[in-house]
């Protein structure tokens, strides 16, 4: 109080400098929270590149079923879950062998490829048990039976390996990349790039060799390819192969990333993945590449800037908005009813 | 000298192949269950499968020997075999004196397969009788619920006052979901209801101003009748007995009338029935909003018999688990779903031990169900699963 009595005289001067001081700190101010929000949406931009390349992953499998059976396999997000399961179990065996210790790079070699073997193999079975003798069968039926997988095989992990949640062993140290203060860790940047390598052969897979084409020639019309000498179950066993194998990647990919996994993320993955696919138009595999990072970005983004209790709502939001407005989805060709 | 080979062959074939089987499964189920289980499977596959061949070939005997038991059994069953009315009366008594030879466990357990039965019948009008799959059935069940829970402890309505609100606002909720899902056909449509079901989850999951978020509401006063508060459980077990009898009823009327026959035309050919002049798309949002109805009631009587609701029960699997009580006890049979929904709700309460492999079997029996007998236990013939 005594001061502002004091100084009540030269106020005008402090004012007059105060109000200039004060235009260059709120300017200052400005610029640092624009950077701050940069930073932050770049932050956030990366996350969501993250987790979109893991939602792609697992929609290719999505949208290669059902160019194929036009059936919506609901059990591939298990396939997914049994993945991050498998990299759990065969890293913690390893561990116990000693192998880990001998050569890092050796085990994590060889557990992704059990893993990718040990989901193939699932995905096969599961096709050949609960997907085939419904071949014929009107289209509800092997939807039904697809819950049915789905319900079994996560409380067939629940059983064997417990409702808790599991860690994934901590064997190394995840170093941080930092780029104009954005940073990235070193396993973002592998699964971004990882992603981007299983995308890009699955496309020249695809397109270049025998079986791909007999894939591709089997999803325009199943008939006519099967007179043209296309063993169909030859070709539906291996996308489901394929599928299986990928959502394997992406699954331990996954578990090394976030370090838990439970026995109910295959479910709630598995819708995020379908909704990739519809968005980028079902049976198109680019547009489940392209898909599923617009929808790891819109949740990160979504997230941060709107609300993260919501944030399980937005892909269930996006795939109502989608089959409204272009049930084709964003590559996808539009679909004639066939009488 | 060819057939001798072709003998071995066969022999042969028999010999590895079931091996083979038997491995490849023991081989899937190394990572999860270990190696002393996997060599266990093994064995016991191996041998049933052999088993199994043995008995294939040897089917002819096989087959006279059932035949001659089965002829036996018949032969006892003529003196004994009741009329369909004698049944009938014989179970309706049976319901009626229930509570008085049962404990207050087989009671709970009861009312508890009762609402199921209405909820139930409810989702057995959308997929049995109209044919559109709706895997988010759960989401009436919860807007019914929490309605009844809200008005209630909120507000003091009492059950009576509240229920015309609860259905009424589900059936809303019904028609307000059908409007944009009735564009989409088929696998679409489940998984858009799917969505719903769960976004309805989510909202009473956050919202806590309203709904108290995970925590739920307690505190619900129970339905009272003639200033008989039903808080008692034998009242509350005639009270639902007598409203599954009213959804009995009425899906039974509603499904022999004009809106039932339309329904299972659109459920058979959606096209051939739109050429005969019944307008498809007002006659599915029928069916969703009167199935809405139904899990509306279902939801103000589980909500007055818990007398506490959260979002916990009201999960993807429980939607599940009501799809599977239609498809089970078979699509579109009134019976076949009343009978789904009590196996579903009894068995697990009978066989506690088993309780922990209760989702196992019914996943396993889902695709077992679907291969083998489509149309579930009871169901009738002409109900096919069209998409």
């Amino acid at each position: 109080m005594l001061i502002v009595n004091y100084s009540s005289g030269i106020s005008q001067d402090i004012k007059n400098l105060s109000i200039e001081y004060f235009i260059f700190a709120s300017l200052l101010q400005n610029v640092i929270s624009f950077c701050y929000n940069l930073y932050m949406l770049l932050q956030q931009l990366i996350n969501g590149l993250t987790l979109g390349s893991v939602y792609a992953l697992i929609a290719l499998g999505y949208t290669m079923v059902y160019g194929i059976l036009e059936l919506i396999n609901f059990a591939h997000g298990e396939i997914y879950m049994l993945g991050a399961y498998l990299g759990i179990i065969l890293m913690v065996f390893f561990t116990a062998i000693g192998l880990t210790s001998y050569s890092l790079s050796l085990s994590l070699i060889l557990t992704f490829l059990l893993s990718i073997i040990f989901c193939a193999s699932y995905g096969f079975t599961m096709e050949k048990i609960a997907y085939k003798p419904l071949r014929k069968a009107p289209r509800l039926s092997p939807l039904i039976s697809a819950i049915g997988v789905s319900i079994f095989l996560q409380n067939y992990v629940m059983l064997t390996q417990g409702a808790t949640d599991k860690v994934f062993p901590h064997l190394f140290e995840s170093s941080t990349v930092t780029f104009l203060s954005v940073s990235m860790t070193s396993l973002q940047i592998f699964i971004i790039l990882t992603s981007a390598v299983v995308m890009v052969s699955l496309r020249l897979f695809v397109k270049n060799t025998k079986i791909g084409k007999a894939m591709r020639a089997v999803a325009q019309d199943k008939i006519m390819a099967s007179l043209l000498g296309i063993n169909i179950d030859t070709v539906i066993s291996v996308t489901f192969i394929i599928g299986s194998g990928l959502a394997a990647i992406a699954g331990l990919m996954v578990a090394m990333y976030y370090g838990l996994v439970n026995y109910f993320i295959g479910y709630i993955a598995g819708i995020k993945a379908f909704t990739a696919a519809v968005l980028g138009g079902i049976g198109s595999i680019r547009g489940a590449m392209f898909g599923g990072l617009l929808l790891g970005l819109v949740e990160s983004l979504g997230a941060s800037y709107i609300s993260s209790e919501y944030k399980d709502a937005y892909a269930f939001i996006i795939l109502v908005i989608i089959l409204l407005v272009k049930p084709g989805g964003l590559f996808g060709k539009a679909e004639l009813e066939k009488v | 000298m060819n057939e001798v080979r072709e003998g071995k062959k066969e022999e042969k074939r028999y010999g590895i192949k079931p091996l083979v089987i038997a491995l490849w499964f023991a081989l899937l189920l190394l990572p999860f269950n270990g190696l002393r289980a996997a060599l266990i499977l093994f064995v016991v596959l191996s041998i049933s499968i052999v088993v199994c061949k043995f008995l294939f070939l040897y089917k002819k005997i096989v087959f006279e020997g059932l035949q001659t038991f089965h002829n036996k059994i018949k032969t006892v069953r003529v003196f004994s075999a009741p009329s369909a009315l004698m049944i009938r009366s014989l179970s309706l008594i049976f319901l009626f004196i229930f509570p008085f030879i049962a404990t207050d466990y087989f009671i709970d357990v009861a009312i508890l397969s009762g609402i199921y039965i209405i909820l139930a019948l409810g989702l057995n009008i959308v997929v049995g009788f109209a044919g559109l799959l709706n895997l988010g059935f759960v989401a009436f069940y919860a807007i019914g619920a929490y309605t009844y829970a809200i008005l209630n402890t909120r507000f003091g309505l009492d059950f009576w006052s509240a229920l015309p609100f609860s259905i009424g606002f589900t059936t809303f909720a019904g028609f307000l979901l059908a409007i944009p899902a009735l564009r989409l056909r088929g696998d679409y449509l489940a998984i858009v209801t799917l969505g719903f079901g769960e976004i309805v989850r989510l909202i009473l999951n956050n919202w806590d101003s309203v709904t108290l978020g995970p925590n739920g509401i307690s505190g619900i006063a129970p339905p009272v009748l003639m200033s008989i508060s039903l808080g008692k459980l034998s009242y509350y077990y005639y009270f639902v007995l007598s409203l599954v009898i009213l959804t009995v009823f009425v899906t039974r009327r509603v499904y022999s009338s004009r809106l039932g026959r339309a329904w299972v035309a659109i459920r058979e050919d959606e096209i051939a029935s739109s050429a005969m002049g019944i307008n498809t798309t007002m006659y599915k949002l029928y069916a969703m909003a009167f199935g809405a109805f139904w899990a509306g009631l279902a939801g103000a009587t589980f909500a007055g018999k818990m007398q506490f609701v959260s979002p916990e029960s009201f999960t993807f699997m429980e939607s599940v688990l009501i799809v599977s009580m239609v498809i089970i006890g078979g699509l579109g049979s009134i019976p076949g779903v009343i009978l789904g929904a009590t196996i579903l709700v009894i068995l697990p309460e009978i066989l506690r031990e088993v309780q922990l492999y209760r989702m196992l079997a019914l996943g396993a029996g889902l695709v077992l169900l679907m291969t083998f007998r489509p149309q579930g236990l009871l169901g009738g013939k002409g109900v096919s699963l069209r998409g």
